[in-house]
């Protein structure tokens, strides 16, 4: 079977959701004859035409407010970020309008927010954001991050499906690196499920978008030197797999969180809490943590390289919880 | 036969007061039956009644947080709703509680939702006029956030032309609102996209303590219509049959698909932003000129003078008015309040509803190989300076007329401005030109 990129397996979603239920429509900047700023959405306006592919102005808050407005008539608008870091635009329609709005009232909005996030292209303070916690802390939006094609395609559709507003989070710098063979047919993968990437006994790393691959060429090297990390790629951040991750750590006793998003007020604190809670016992080590740093992300190759958790950040710390 | 009456926007002065402005009875372009007439009485009527139990119930200490009226703005509210078909959607703002009742919900509903009851139409989970139905009444719940339900009704007027229903989307907002981003992004968005939706401006002069020449610089809010290149009408929203004319008129040209329109409003807060405010900062003469013109006395008189009805008749529909809202404030009060557990549910839904588009074509128009598009654009519009390039991208040596100058300062709320008289519904059309921009809306369905 042929490879298939992340990029490539989301337009597959987008293609297939759009072609199976033409209640799902598209609506966001440059999306119809450019095709995206990354090339997501190219083709499609060819297929489904200009009614199910929307070109806005440069306007985030209407964009989410449109697709709010057209999922209230029982649409499934799937609204782009040109770059994720521009929800900020938007931020007050993600936060107050789509994500109380079932909580309030009982109206559902079943949309999916998505587009690229993520660092390591020199895009910048302002192209590079990884801004998943600001929603992670708003309750009624789920927020998926995928790291793999085959993943993206499978929740992607179950984000499409699902009756609740999805933040749906592609790393830029995997879109066109990780290619992947996809199951054949119409499969979705499940969302608030995480996935076991490797089997260890020593430590788990807890881990998802764009580091679940450094965690994986870390846990290749840790294994060389006899050491087994069990790596858990989220993929959901909300709802959180909490049972996962402590099922985990039951088993391995040590746990390390990854993530490109920066230090403070990341994932990292809220699953270190859930370990706390649940599995305090089972710990034979602290819970650490690698992520980014506490900074803007900064934009020359050096810095940005500074700012971003690299593979050996990883090991550094995989080796120093395993010798507790 | 009843006369066929409009009252097209009065030529109200501005200065003075105290008189109530002459009448003007040309033939109604949409007529009122003499039921309807009595309807939009009574909806008005039954909001000056329901804000002042409010306001009872609120020195009684049993309404839940803060409560805001909407006396003094009632023609607008009932007029722009009253000209609305079943299948049409609104979202209501702070003000429009005659609009909730024109759409079927009922004084029960709002007394519950301010006394946070769990028999509320939000079960105790949102306060005052926050709750809505996209199933029967099609009522978006509006946020506190000014001009987030511009873009969101323009995406349910998006919606519902895409699913082939004739409808128009309709919401309301005041003069300080009309400042927000949200504002801007949404009207432009309606207009490029054609979208069947009214905006209605409430002008009620004051966003909060601020009077409305210190947020604008601009005397007509309807002007703000020209950015869009769409068309807008101003109205006395203090007379509720010129309100629901040209609300009319505005309704039928969105839903022939002549794009977006925006109507403004104008009339007064007669209370305080909310009930802790006694708007001291109000010039006691600006109280006494909209008293003067109070939308329920005006068309009291109105109805008196051209013998809609008769003493006994307006009695009648007072005394229902009491008995009804007596009767639900009974129903509300008893009414539990909502159990603690109640608090983690419905952040998400959960198989609790069954989401489903009412779709008033076949969906086939809309799946390959109909639906395809080439991906190129139409342009037709180069940008340049010549002739035929549109006004707004001439150059500098253009003669444009200088845009009307407001005062602003401490004199500001003085009601003796310049200005030109507000045209009849007819007269301040303004219609927009339309040019070819490649396929914002696809011309024709296949």
């Amino acid at each position: 079977m042929a490879l298939v990129t992340m990029l490539e397996a989301i337009r597959e979603a987008l293609d297939e959701e759009m072609a199976r239920d033409p209640a799902v429509v598209l609506i966001g900047e440059d999306i119809s004859v450019y095709g995206g700023a990354f090339k997501v959405t190219e083709g499609l306006l060819g297929k489904y035409g200009w009614e199910r592919v929307i070109d806005t102005p440069i306007s985030e808050t209407a964009i989410i407010g449109a697709a709010v407005g057209m999922s209230y008539q029982g649409l499934r608008p799937v609204a782009e970020m040109q770059f994720m870091d521009f929800i900020a635009c938007c931020f007050n329609q993600m936060v107050n309008f789509v994500a109380k709005s079932h909580y309030r009232w009982g109206a559902p909005v079943p949309i999916v927010v998505r587009g690229p996030c993520g660092g390591g292209v020199h895009g910048g303070a302002f192209h590079s954001q990884n801004p998943e916690m600001w929603f992670v802390h708003t309750p009624g939006l789920k927020v998926v991050y995928p790291s793999g094609a085959a993943d993206a395609k499978g929740l992607l559709k179950s984000a499409i499906r699902d009756n609740n507003p999805v933040l749906f989070l592609e790393h830029k710098f995997l879109y066109r690196r990780v290619k992947e063979e996809l199951p054949a047919g119409d499969y979705t993968v499940p969302l608030g499920k995480l996935a076991v990437r490797r089997s260890g006994r020593d430590l788990t790393i807890a881990t998802y978008g764009a580091t679940a691959l450094h965690a994986l060429e870390a846990a290749a090297e840790l294994a060389k030197e006899g050491i087994e990390a069990e790596v858990l790629d989220l993929r959901t951040l909300m709802p959180l797999d909490r049972q996962g991750i402590v099922d985990s750590v039951r088993k391995t006793n040590k746990l390390l969180v990854v993530h490109e998003d920066v230090r403070s007020g990341g994932i990292a604190g809220e699953i270190a809490a859930t370990v706390n809670e649940q599995a305090f016992e089972y710990l034979d080590g602290p819970v650490m943590r690698v992520t980014a740093l506490d900074t803007p992300v900064p934009f020359s190759p050096p810095l940005e390289e500074r700012f971003l958790p690299q593979v050996a950040d990883i090991t550094r710390s995989a080796r120093e919880l395993a010798r507790y | 036969m009843l006369r066929e009456l409009c009252r097209c926007a009065t030529r109200a002065r501005l200065t003075g007061g105290g008189r109530e402005p002459p009448m003007e009875s040309p033939e109604m372009k949409y007529p009122l039956g003499r039921e309807q007439l009595l309807d939009l009485y009574y909806f008005m009527k039954l909001t000056r009644q329901l804000d002042e139990q409010l306001a009872r119930l609120f020195r009684q200490n049993k309404v839940v947080g803060g409560l805001y009226s909407s006396t003094g703005q009632e023609a607008t509210a009932v007029g722009t709703a009253y000209a609305l078909e079943p299948q049409d959607w609104i979202a209501p703002m702070i003000r429009n509680a005659g609009s909730l009742l024109v759409r079927g919900y009922r004084p029960r509903d709002i007394f519950m939702q301010f006394m946070a009851r769990s028999g509320s139409p939000t079960a105790g989970k949102d306060g005052t006029y926050h709750f809505g139905d996209t199933q029967g009444r099609h009522v978006v719940s509006p946020i506190s956030m000014l001009g987030d339900l511009i873009p969101v009704m323009t995406g349910v007027a998006m919606g519902g032309h895409y699913l082939g229903q004739k409808l128009v989307t309709m919401t309301w907002i005041g003069d300080g609102g009309t400042s927000t981003g949200a504002f801007h992004e949404g009207m432009n968005l309606a207009a490029v996209q054609h979208a069947p939706f009214v905006c209605v401006v409430e002008n009620n002069q004051w966003a909060y303590s601020t009077p409305v020449a210190r947020q604008v610089p601009i005397r007509d809010l309807a002007d703000r219509a020209r950015a869009y290149g769409i068309a807008s009408y101003i109205v006395d929203g203090n007379d509720v049959a010129a309100v629901y004319q040209t609300t009319k008129e505005a309704v039928e040209r969105a839903r022939r698909g002549e794009g977006p329109v925006l109507i403004e409003a104008k009339t007064m807060r007669m209370k305080g932003h909310a009930q802790h405010d006694p708007a001291e900062y109000v010039p006691p003469e600006m109280f006494k000129y909209w008293k003067a013109r109070d939308p329920i006395a005006r068309y009291e008189a109105w109805l008196k003078q051209n013998k809609v009805w008769d003493a006994k008749q307006k009695a009648e529909i007072d005394s229902r008015i009491e008995r009804e809202l007596k009767e639900d404030l009974e129903f509300a009060e008893k009414s539990p309040l909502p159990s603690p557990d109640q608090a983690e549910r419905g952040v998400y839904c959960e198989g609790c509803h069954t989401i489903e588009a009412r779709w008033e074509r076949p969906a086939e128009q809309v799946q390959p190989p109909r639906a395809g598009a080439k991906a190129a654009w139409t342009v037709t519009d180069f940008g340049g300076l010549d002739p035929a390039a549109p006004a707004s991208t001439k150059g500098p040596g253009e003669a444009r007329p200088e845009p009307a100058k407001a005062s602003v300062g401490d004199e500001a709320v003085a009601p003796d401005r310049t200005r030109r008289a507000p045209p009849s519904p007819a007269a301040s059309k303004r219609s927009p030109k339309r040019r070819g921009r490649g396929p914002s809306r696809p011309k024709g369905r296949k």
